[in-house]
């Protein structure tokens, strides 16, 4: 069988799961049993149809389970935030679609070869850094929630770090193709401009005070420098250098330590300084009531979940108890209604995710493609562990989106200029490079 | 390249597999703690979504649920129809303030989370088919109508009445006043706050039959005089000089009425008239510990057994600084005050309802109870409470010596207000004067039962702030209320 038939068969499979999902979420919040869900599910169904013919043009020897992963991915985050708050449920429908179209366009404007993006890698970074710089331009950024990662264009609002990181990715597989043997045999005068991107990662962070992208911006750069160069010493000295600007900053930047305390003492049996009201609170009520909530969201799924529409996300008197719940904590609601097996299962489409775009970059010939699948793929798995890992406690909690699932349209989008372009890489690599 | 590639990969994979790990953790091995923490809501949520058992009277519903849906959720709330009459019993179970009464020390029940094992299978099938889970119904012994008499006759007044019936110890009244209505906890709370009666604060949510911790007064006596025939050092009969007051520690004490001296009386006199240097003297005689040891063997010391939460029971006996307090030498009492019930007595009405129960069941306290039987929500009975014998506090003959002495009280001495045709009544007046002449504790306690038979009830009636007597203020609501409860127990 073909590549692309299988595609288009694990895509009708994924298919299947995903409209007996998004049913159970429709006919839970509709409270009788009807067909209402099915427009959506079919819509849902073309948009990704449609990428996939495209991709039967275009990319026809790509690595078949990647859009299936990712419209699996994308079916489970639209049933549950249709499940949280339904009419965000629509738009994100609506950015789906949009994000596929921007998959489409990818894959068409870079049909001939993507490795012309080489060629403007200075372009992309300096592009890279403006853009993470945008929100903190008066006038123009606004800060939400204490982090200013915002850019309002006339009624439009995104988020411009998200496009950010894949014009990282793609100057850093440029840039490092090109120096690393230089930068292999330590030339001093190669690490000019590394350390200009950590200085660089510093200034972000302190001009957006939003720890979880300079971490994993950072993260991606350590990797991609690690591919490239061979060198575990560059890694950690990249991590003491970020470790070090962290601490350095650590007094400077009071929402990254309030993060810190309540990441390390969540829970207090004192009433201690609450940093919302300026009042004395247990802690559990205050700074880290949203991470609290959410971990006994999380906890209530046990093994098997509440089952879709089943669980409990609003209090008695029918406030939302975990705010933000279907952007940065969208895992903690699909924790409680599917469970440890669900969740297990959801952590597991993101491993193979993560392992195909790293085979891709595996099979991959020249140094810039392997640099830039490896880039994409590590940034799905670091981008998943930050945000995954705040929720359950095993980092400090940054709110980031989760890959393909949160609510959101920037996210959205640019994870599906990701996924084109590391379709691209494959589709390349397996047909071997033509002339 | 490859290498390192294949580096990465792992380290990639790494980090998600611990977030598969990181996830199991919370699911499995700390998720009974997290489930167990006052401040999830998520398990609030899930007990309002129990339909929980009803409360009953014999005759009358106390506690009903009703049905909201909320959130695509059906949630049970509580109902209370008949308001304030068993407030301080029954409790409340709301979301804004938690729970109290019997719906607080019953929730296990109420909620189905206790049972054996065929309920739990049931319930976690009911749960598959996504029924609610049903508690069990828990039928109480008060009688509303008796409880309804109480509070309107108690009307601004504060204090309370507690009613038993001696026989069985099962709870007929526990009135507290002022009282409150549950319904009003959920949202109008301030409404609650805003009750005012003759006393201040006025406390409407405490329960006075069992946490009002009062000086009883003359009503101490009758412990005293039970210590008194059970040392074997005294009769009814023995006769004593009242010179009108009686000389403890150095200080005078005198009786309540000092311009008449009674001069030779015997202490079945003394006890008709509470004559206080009869007791006075008794109590130097005997000592502090005994007649405590006396007060221990009618439930003093230990908190009254009923199934209302343990915090809204409080044990009666000497306190000091607030603490109850039990003295290791005599010589750390005034054993003389303390006889007729003024020293650092404090006792709460529940108590001395068992004391006037005990007396008159022939010397056996038994276990008071309020919770007559629980059923199932497919109507079986599931427990039934079987009267149970606490302890015996005196002998058969010295009960029915004491029982006549207070007998005599009602018929002819303080407690007259208190008689009722066709019934035998006994009962002892109280007094505990505070030095403010309008601010007296007022008590009464009694037993009463159809000649010949034995009692079929026994109660105690406090009041605060009174300018008059026990015998004035608190013996007729004592005749009223027990009015209300002999007709339907005399004819069972």
């Amino acid at each position: 069988m073909s590549a692309r038939n299988r595609e288009l068969l694990t895509l009708f499979l994924a298919g299947l799961v995903a409209s007996a999902a998004f049913a159970s979420a429709w006919i839970a919040d509709a409270a009788q049993i009807d067909q209402g869900w099915l427009p959506y599910a079919a819509l849902l169904g073309g948009v990704f149809l449609a990428g996939h013919l495209v991709a039967r043009v275009i990319v026809p020897e790509a690595d078949p389970t990647l859009l299936p992963l990712a419209a699996l991915l994308c079916a489970i985050g639209l049933t549950f935030v249709y499940r949280i708050a339904p009419e965000d449920g629509r738009r994100q429908l609506g950015w789906v679609a949009i994000g596929v179209l921007a998959f489409a366009l990818v894959l068409v404007w870079l049909r001939y070869d993507y490795r012309v993006l080489e060629r403007y890698k200075y372009v992309f970074g300096v592009s890279a850094i403006v853009l993470l710089m945008l929100p903190s331009v008066p006038g123009l950024g606004e800060r939400i929630n204490g982090v200013k990662l915002w850019v309002n264009v006339g009624p439009l609002q995104f988020q411009p770090g998200e496009i950010a990181k894949i014009f990282l990715v793609i100057f850093l597989a440029g840039y490092l193709r090109d120096k690393r043997e230089a930068l292999a045999r330590g030339r001093l005068k190669d690490f000019g401009p590394l350390l200009l991107i950590w200085g660089g990662a510093m200034l972000v962070l302190v001009q957006t005070s939003d720890l979880g992208s300079a971490l994993l911006n950072f993260g991606i750069f350590l990797a991609m420098l690690y591919v490239a160069t061979g060198k575990l010493s560059y890694v950690v000295a990249g991590l003491v250098l970020f470790g070090a600007g962290a601490a350095a900053l650590y007094n400077a930047l009071d929402r990254v330590q309030q993060r810190v305390t309540v990441w390390l003492e969540p829970w207090t049996d004192e009433k201690v300084y609450c940093t919302i009201n300026g009042a004395l609170e247990y802690r559990q009520n205050c700074d880290s009531y949203q991470l609290v909530k959410s971990l006994y969201s999380i906890a209530n799924g046990g093994y098997g979940g509440t089952g879709i529409g089943n669980g409990t996300f609003q209090t008695v008197d029918g406030t939302q108890l975990i705010p933000y719940l279907q952007t940065d904590f969208v895992y903690s609601a699909i924790a409680q209604e599917l469970g440890l097996v669900g969740a297990a299962a959801v952590l597991l489409l993101f491993l193979a995710l993560v392992a195909r775009t790293m085979r891709v970059a595996l099979i991959a010939q020249d140094g810039f493609s392997k640099l830039l699948a490896a880039g994409l793929g590590f940034g799905f798995a670091l981008q998943t562990f930050i945000i995954v890992g705040g929720v359950l406690r095993l980092v400090p909690l940054t709110g980031i989106t989760l890959p393909f699932v949160s609510y959101g349209g920037s996210s959205i989008v640019s994870n599906f200029v990701m996924l084109a372009l590391v379709m691209l890489v494959s589709n390349r690599a397996v047909r071997g490079a033509p002339a | 390249m490859n290498a390192q590639l294949t580096r990465v990969t792992w380290m990639a994979m790494a980090l998600i597999v611990a977030l598969v790990v990181g996830t199991t953790y919370w699911q499995t091995w700390a998720r009974p703690g997290l489930a167990a923490r006052q401040d999830n809501e998520i398990q609030r949520v899930q007990e309002f979504q129990v339909k929980r058992g009803l409360i009953l009277g014999p005759e009358r519903v106390l506690a009903r649920n009703r049905v909201e849906r909320r959130g695509g959720k059906t949630l049970y709330f509580r109902k209370y129809p008949q308001g304030k009459l068993a407030a301080h019993v029954v409790g409340y179970s709301t979301v804004a303030r938690a729970r109290a009464g019997l719906e607080k020390s019953l929730n296990g029940t109420l909620t189905g989370t206790e049972g054996n094992l065929g309920d739990l299978v049931e319930r976690q099938l009911n749960d598959l088919r996504r029924k609610p889970i049903v508690g069990d119904t828990v039928v109480t012994s008060l009688d509303v109508k008796a409880q309804q008499v109480a509070l309107e006759t108690l009307g601004r007044r504060c204090g309370a009445v507690a009613a038993l019936d001696p026989r069985s110890g099962k709870l007929l009244v526990m009135a507290s006043s002022p009282s409150y209505d549950p319904n009003l906890v959920e949202k109008r709370f301030g409404e609650i706050a805003k009750i005012t009666a003759d006393c201040r604060p006025a406390a409407p949510l405490v329960n006075r039959a069992s946490q009002g911790l009062y000086p009883p007064g003359s009503i101490f006596k009758v412990v005293t005089a039970a210590a008194a025939l059970g040392s074997n050092r005294y009769e009814p009969g023995s006769g004593f000089v009242d010179p009108g007051y009686c000389i403890a520690y150095g200080k005078r004490v005198n009786n309540f009425d000092t311009s008449r001296p009674f001069g030779n009386v015997d202490l079945a006199t003394a006890l008709q008239y509470s004559v206080n240097s009869v007791f006075c003297n008794i109590g130097k005689a005997l000592g502090a510990k005994r007649i405590l040891d006396q007060a221990r063997k009618f439930g003093f010391y230990e908190r009254p057994p009923l199934e209302t939460p343990e915090s809204e029971r409080y044990p009666s006996g000497l306190y000091r600084q607030g603490d109850l307090w039990y003295p290791e030498r005599n010589s750390d009492v005034d054993a003389g005050r303390m006889a007729f019930g003024q020293e650092r007595m404090l006792v709460t009405p529940l108590q001395m309802a068992m004391v006037a129960a005990g007396i008159g069941n022939a010397g056996i306290v038994m276990r008071p109870f309020v919770v007559e039987k629980l059923v199932s929500p497919k109507g079986q009975t599931v427990e039934r409470t079987k009267p149970e014998r606490l302890d015996r506090a005196v002998g058969p003959v010295d009960a029915r010596d004491i029982s006549n002495m207070m007998v005599r009280a009602v018929e002819a001495g303080t407690g007259t207000a208190a008689q009722m045709s066709g019934y035998r009544v006994g009962g002892k007046t109280g007094t505990a004067e505070t030095g403010v002449a309008s601010r007296n504790t007022t008590w009464f306690i009694a037993f009463a039962g159809r000649p010949g038979r034995r009692p079929e009830v026994a109660i105690a009636v406090v009041l605060e702030d009174q300018s008059s007597t026990g015998g004035s203020t608190a013996a007729p609501i004592a005749r009223v209320v027990m009015e209300a409860l002999l007709p339907s127990t005399a004819n069972p």
